[in-house]
């Protein structure tokens, strides 16, 4: 039966339509036959060797070609779409949580459509629609907030009542449902025909597919790709494209210089049945029931369901490369929940007769989101894996952005969230990465409520504080593979189990959060903020100063001991980090950037700063714990501590002076707080961090200081109106958008990365305006919070999305952060966003489908800085970090 | 009178023990992953001990059972102190040396053994420093006698079992004088002890048996089954062989009242013991001993009783059988157990039960579909009854108690029946011998990774 299934899905009639093709690579069709025909030899050299003849090798191709690029080679170990691809289950779903994820499925979906027709390969689409299913109410909320991503993008969809369930699906039992939400442009393909048809376009376009040709490593000279070596030979290359799915890994570290690429392969598994009496129509919609953690859809006239169970089996974590995938062991005790699923969704198919368990290894990834886009150590080194069992749907658009970064140096969207320098090495270890999908790969299923924290692989990077927080009821967060704190729980006080604690209305630390916030604004908290990444950057003479004038959009040629808010911007005048920079002396800087920068700031400086031995950087992100000292009383905490007056007439705010803090010297205070507050922030050489903290808290009592943690943090900078990099701010914002002109020295009287396309929105004016919303009438206690990814409507007509959001207990209200534009009516064309145009409109934030009305603010309020020491010297800029 | 399962289990899990050998930088060194144990008991107080302890002067790992009768204290004694005396068998001379020359100066010892202990397993607090000096004569006889040969595993486990039982009946017959620890020495040689006794280094495992506990290892085959290989004989009237040996050390006119009814002198059931002197003192001796015991012993009927036909002893030894075995990759764990579960159980469905508890259910023979026609409501049905049958292994994290629960529980087609278990559990104290013996199992898993 697999044999006969696995023709089914791979039924290959396209070489008819391309008789080229013969010719370019060795016949498929040599299992069948013995004589094995000479294959091509490979080129000596391409432009591009892709490796990896899946969706997404093929999705690259294409997509490479179509961009003009002619001069490609395809690899394949196997034959072509015979992986994962192969076997995947075909649904082509766009109802996804993450907006860049949301448009690549709709992009692939409309791709799938049209290839067919354009290259005569039948890919056995049919547009069925997609029933997603709550049993729950939490799930139909979640289901309606991804309807409301649908909508404002253009993608019919509606949230249903469960009768409505019953007349789109002759099988289905309703009577466990709440709701439903139904997407009828989804659908289905053969997906290795789709591979197919894309590989079939491109090699019309000049690609070169070979089969059966292994990589067994890139080589690689002063960081970067000069070619690969394959089992048939050498091929020299500028670029190389990793896109060989569960093997990308082992591949990544074939290599003399290893990339690092966190995927790890899971057992996956689905059912075929034999039709039924009166098979399902071909266009009955698939049905996706995350609370049952099953989907179904019709298959040759049966069905095909598979799930995500809540124990998943990962493999090959040792590594083990084989050409195909064999067909793994079919492991009926471990479908068994599946199948009561399955049974319970449509008792009907009791009668059913089995075909076959399918079980197709998938990989996964460390946060659920897929793999793209360049390495950070090897130049011209692309990737594109880690599907998490959603290939199909993202393969298309997945594609096409990869393709526009290879040839134009960046994609058409801001693909930040996919990127592989947001992993670093440290992501890289196999028992992490093992013990992680399995974490992973049922969440595929679970709920996505906010501020979800993986619970696996963590306390990996801790603060030298770590257990002492801990001690004090600290309740944790990672980023980066780092701990943070979200609060302090007070003793005696006792939250919600992990799973009783997820939910999308106000949440049960909101009072302790509270209580942070206040002492944050009357008296004096510290918060260890030591995740932070941090590079010194120095010179013999003035290189280190000419090279960050030109990569770093505000002045950086400040006296010594001040601190300078700026972009690292990119040609188009976005953001690609968002940093403080300290001027430690005449020659060396001090920059402080977001953790997850780590890997793509190193990255991004290093491509770009002179290849001169007299300019050195070092990552000292290790070296250092940071404390923030936020509230009024910080200045008297830290006198006290100092023997030296802190007031500003002393300590002006953004400056920066090493001290004596307690007994310990040496200590890097700056006056800034990342928050608009007053306070300090102590960069603490780790070994002194123990020491400080005590010190700190011991004088701190007196003043009344406590622990605080990140959710008090974001409380303050969001109802400040800061925007923070990797939220609100990324490649594709102007510090013009965001008003944040006055970080930008445009008079600099020397040339910067960004400038140009900065001058030009200065003269024309920006098609997008960060904004600050105020909801109006929201209740707190019994209304839904919002999040980020709301839809903003301005006049009832849609507008952008916020990008962040929290309750400011200053305020009592909610505040989201995000970004206004302005479509023209009748032509939906982008135009210039005023002042005006925001400061004239109604504005509502639709939050899971019901609409609040808003209040939009481009400036913060005034009364919120209370604490003001100088006019002009207040701080206007921040960054935070979540 | 019926328990509930969370009753049940808290009496089957009152005496669970796990020890996971600590890994280092992600690299086993050992080839022992851990142990699971755990004991039943039948007699009030039980009657059996355990032991294990990891070597800290040499490589390796002791793991013991031990089966008392007549009272615990002899199994209590031989559980507290055997170990220490085949660590110091196989120490080298040196570290002897600095052993002595620290007590010599009284500064502080090198450990010895690194004990992994239930907390219900005691260490005799008052008769310690008793135990300390014999062993200490034992040491220095070792030095003084210093062969200057690499200490053989296997002649060490025999000279210490030989040694402690020698240890064990001098000390009752030169008494002490604090009344209590003299009458507890007397009950130590006067009761009896088997004992079954691994030692594993590396792929090197000894088994040294005295008495009918007895060593098993589970292996898996290529296909994923499991079978059963003994590594101890049991020292009984079932063993020929041993049968043999006793009648060939004694003159022709005993050999019909050495074995009556499969005992030893019609009395005893293990042929070999520790303690026991009814069974090798002369009749003099003991009549000595008990006349000038304190009164506790004197008007214990059990004592002053004389075995019939008592001719020619000794006719009892402690000295223990010892099988040495190289550990293969298909040897993954070792079960030692007293005679209260082989009794019930057959060794091979011991290293089947214990096979597919420590490998997961996965190896329940898989099914598959084939081309055979079956339905989506009939695999769910196969499943559902599948199911429920494993679910008695995920009630226990412990190996040693999974394999008890069978053995209590378990009805004629080889499933726990609850029923059953709680009618076994719930019998009262004077019954439960009957039904039942005490149980003490120590399953072992080896590493195969580094085999």
């Amino acid at each position: 039966a697999a044999g006969m299934f696995l023709r089914l899905l791979s039924d290959v009639r396209w070489r008819a339509a391309n008789p080229k093709w013969r010719r370019m690579t060795c016949s498929r069709r040599s299992t069948s036959s013995t004589a094995e025909p000479h294959p091509v030899p490979l080129p000596a050299q391409a432009q591009v060797v892709i490796c990896g003849g899946g969706i997404m090798g093929t999705s690259v191709a294409y997509h490479l070609s179509k961009m003009g690029w002619k001069d490609i080679v395809l690899l394949e170990q196997g034959r072509l779409a015979a992986g994962t691809t192969r076997f995947c289950a075909g649904i082509v779903s766009t109802a996804r949580h993450a907006s860049i994820e949301l448009k690549m499925a709709d992009y692939s979906n409309k791709l799938y459509q049209r290839l067919e027709e354009e290259t005569g390969v039948k890919t056995g689409y049919v547009k069925t629609g997609s029933v997603s299913l709550a049993q729950t109410q939490d799930r139909l909320i979640s289901l309606k907030r991804i309807a409301s991503s649908l909508n404002v993008m253009g993608i019919p969809c509606e949230i249903i009542t469960p009768k409505q369930v019953a007349q789109l699906h002759p099988l289905i039992n309703i009577h466990d449902l709440v709701g439903a939400m139904h997407v009828p442009e989804d659908a289905l393909v053969s997906s290795a025909n789709v591979s197919l048809a894309l590989a079939t376009a491109a090699s019309r376009n000049g690609v070169q597919i070979h089969e059966r040709t292994s990589v067994s490593h890139v080589s690689v000279q002063k960081g970067r790709v000069t070619g690969v070596e394959t089992d048939r030979g050498q091929i020299q290359c500028q670029y190389f494209v990793n896109c060989a799915g569960q093997w990308a890994y082992e591949l990544g570290h074939s290599g003399e210089e290893p990339v690092n690429i966190p995927l790890h392969a899971c057992e996956h598994f689905y059912l075929l049945t034999h039709p039924l009496k009166e098979p399902l129509a071909s266009n009955v919609p698939t049905i996706v029931d995350p609370d049952g953690r099953i989907y179904i859809r019709n298959w040759q006239g049966g069905i095909l369901s598979g799930g995500f169970e809540k124990n998943p089996k990962p493999l090959f974590t040792e590594g083990r490369n084989q050409l195909e995938i064999q067909n793994l062991q079919e492991d009926w005790d471990h479908f068994e929940p599946l199948l009561s699923a399955l049974l319970r969704r449509m008792p009907d198919l009791e009668a059913l007769q089995i075909m076959q368990l399918v079980n197709c290894p998938e990989s996964f990834t460390p946060d659920m989101r897929c793999i793209m886009g360049e390495s950070p150590t090897v130049r011209g080194y692309f990737v594109l894996a880690g599907m998490n069992s959603a290939g199909i749907s993202y393969g298309g658009g997945a594609g096409k952005y990869l393709a526009e970064w290879m040839v134009n140096g960046y994609p058409s969207e801001n693909v930040w969230p996919l990127d592989l320098k947001r992993f670093g090495t440290l992501q890289s270890s196999r028992t992490f990465l093992r013990h992680r999908v399995m974490e992973v790969m049922p969440l595929m299923c679970d709920l996505k409520v906010p501020r979800w924290d993986f619970q696996t692989g963590r306390q990996l990077r801790t603060s030298p504080l770590y257990d002492r927080l801990d001690a004090q009821g600290a309740r944790w967060m990672e980023k980066h593979g780092f701990e943070r704190v979200k609060y302090f729980v007070p003793p005696g006080k006792d939250l919600l189990d992990l799973d009783q604690s997820k939910t999308f209305y106000k949440p049960d630390w909101f009072d302790i959060v509270g209580s942070e916030v206040k002492c944050c604004k009357e008296a004096v908290c510290v918060i260890d903020m030591s995740s932070f990444t941090k590079f010194e950057i120095s010179s013999t003479g003035d290189q280190a100063l000419e090279s960050l004038q030109y990569l770093f959009s505000n002045d950086l040629d400040v006296p010594v001991g001040h601190v300078v808010h700026t972009g690292m911007l990119n040609e188009k005048g976005g953001y690609e980090n968002d940093c403080s920079i300290a001027r430690l002396s005449k020659r060396s800087f001090f920059m402080i950037s977001p953790t997850d920068q780590q890997v793509h700031c190193w990255a991004w400086l290093k491509n770009r700063l002179p290849d001169d031995s007299n300019l050195t950087m070092e990552d000292v992100t290790w070296k250092y714990t940071a404390l923030n000292l936020i509230g009024p009383r910080a200045v008297d905490v830290l006198s006290e501590l100092s023997y030296a007056p802190m007031t500003p007439e002393h300590f002006p705010s953004l400056f920066c002076k090493e001290m004596s803090v307690g007994y310990a010297n040496g200590i890097r205070v700056m006056s800034i707080t990342h928050t608009g507050e007053p306070g300090f922030m102590l960069y603490i050489p780790i070994e002194y961090a123990l020491h400080v903290y005590n010190e700190v808290m011991n004088m701190g009592q007196k003043y009344g200081i406590r622990n605080a943690g990140y959710y008090a943090l974001r409380s303050l900078r969001i109802e400040k109106f800061f925007a923070f990099w990797g939220q609100d701010l990324d490649a594709f914002t102007t510090p013009m958008e965001c008003g944040r002109e006055f970080q930008v020295k445009l008079e600099k009287g020397m040339e910067f990365v960004g400038q140009e396309a900065l001058l030009e929105q200065k003269q024309n004016g920006v098609y997008k305006r960060f904004t600050m919303f105020i909801l109006e009438d929201h209740d707190t206690d019994t209304d839904l919070w919002p999040w980020w990814g709301e839809p903003i409507f301005r006049n009832g007509r849609y507008v952008g999305k916020t990008t962040s959001s929290a309750y400011s207990y200053t305020l009592e209200r909610h505040v989201c952060l995000g970004f206004v534009q302005h479509f023209d009516e009748k032509t939906g064309e982008e135009l210039v966003v005023t002042t005006d145009f925001i400061n004239q409109g109604e504005y509502e934030i639709d939050i899971a489908g019901q609409r609040f009305q808003a209040k939009a603010k481009l400036y913060p309020f005034s009364s919120l800085f209370t604490h003001r020491r100088r006019k002009d010297e207040v701080e206007l800029s921040g960054y935070q970090r979540e | 009178f019926y328990l509930t399962p969370p009753q049940v289990n808290s009496i089957l899990k009152a005496n669970e023990y796990s020890f996971k050998v600590p890994e280092f930088d992600g690299k086993n060194v050992s080839s022992v992953l851990g142990f699971d144990s755990n004991q039943l008991p039948a007699n009030a107080p039980i009657e059996d001990r355990r032991s294990a302890a990891t070597c800290l002067q040499t490589r390796g790992m002791l793991l013991g059972v031990f089966d008392g009768h007549a009272g615990c204290a002899c199994a209590q004694a031989v559980s507290e102190r055997l170990f220490y005396y085949i660590a110091v068998s196989l120490l080298p001379h040196e570290t002897l040396l600095e052993i002595e020359n620290a007590v010599e100066s009284g500064r502080a010892l090198l450990p010895i053994l690194q004990w992994h202990k239930h907390p219900n397993d005691y260490f005799s607090k008052e008769a310690s420093k008793l135990y300390f000096n014999s062993l200490r004569t034992y040491w220095q006889e070792l030095i003084d006698l210093n062969s200057g040969e690499t200490t053989d595993v296997k002649e060490a486990l025999i000279n210490a079992f030989k040694r402690l039982d020698n240890d064990i009946s001098l000390e009752a017959q030169v008494g002490d004088p604090n009344s209590f620890l003299n009458y507890l020495v007397l009950r130590v040689a006067f009761s009896g002890a088997t004992a079954c006794v691994a030692h594993v280094d590396g792929v090197d495992l000894h088994i040294a048996n005295t008495g009918d506990s007895r060593a098993m290892l589970g292996v898996q085959e290529e296909d994923g089954s499991w079978s059963a290989v003994n590594l101890s004989y049991d020292h009984n009237a079932q063993n020929e062989h041993e049968v043999e040996r006793v009648k060939m050390e004694h003159p022709k006119s005993e050999e019909k009242s050495l074995v009556k009814q499969d005992r030893l002198l019609g009395l005893l059931m293990p042929f070999r013991a520790f303690g026991d002197v009814k069974f090798k003192w002369s009749i003099e001796l003991q009549k000595r001993v008990v006349e000038s015991g304190p009164d506790q012993l004197n008007d214990n009927e059990y004592t002053k009783f004389i075995p019939p036909n008592y001719h020619t002893p000794p006719y009892l030894t402690a000295e223990p059988e010892v099988i040495h075995h190289k550990l293969r990759p298909q040897d993954k764990f070792l079960v030692l157990a007293t005679d209260g579960l082989w009794e019930t159980m057959h060794r091979q469905d011991v290293a089947r039960i214990v096979g597919e508890y420590l490998t997961g259910v996965h190896h329940q023979q898989p099914i598959a579909v084939g081309g055979y026609k079956v339905t989506l409501g009939q695999m769910h049905g196969l499943l559902t009854e599948r199911r429920a049958r494993i679910s008695s292994v995920f009630e226990d994290q412990n190996a040693a108690t999974h394999l008890i629960r069978h053995a209590v529980g378990n009805n004629e087609f080889g499933a726990v029946d609850h029923e059953r278990l709680s009618k076994m559990l719930s019998l009262p104290e004077e019954l439960a011998r009957m039904y039942r013996d005490d149980i003490t199992i120590i399953v072992v898993q080896f590493n195969s990774h580094v085999i």
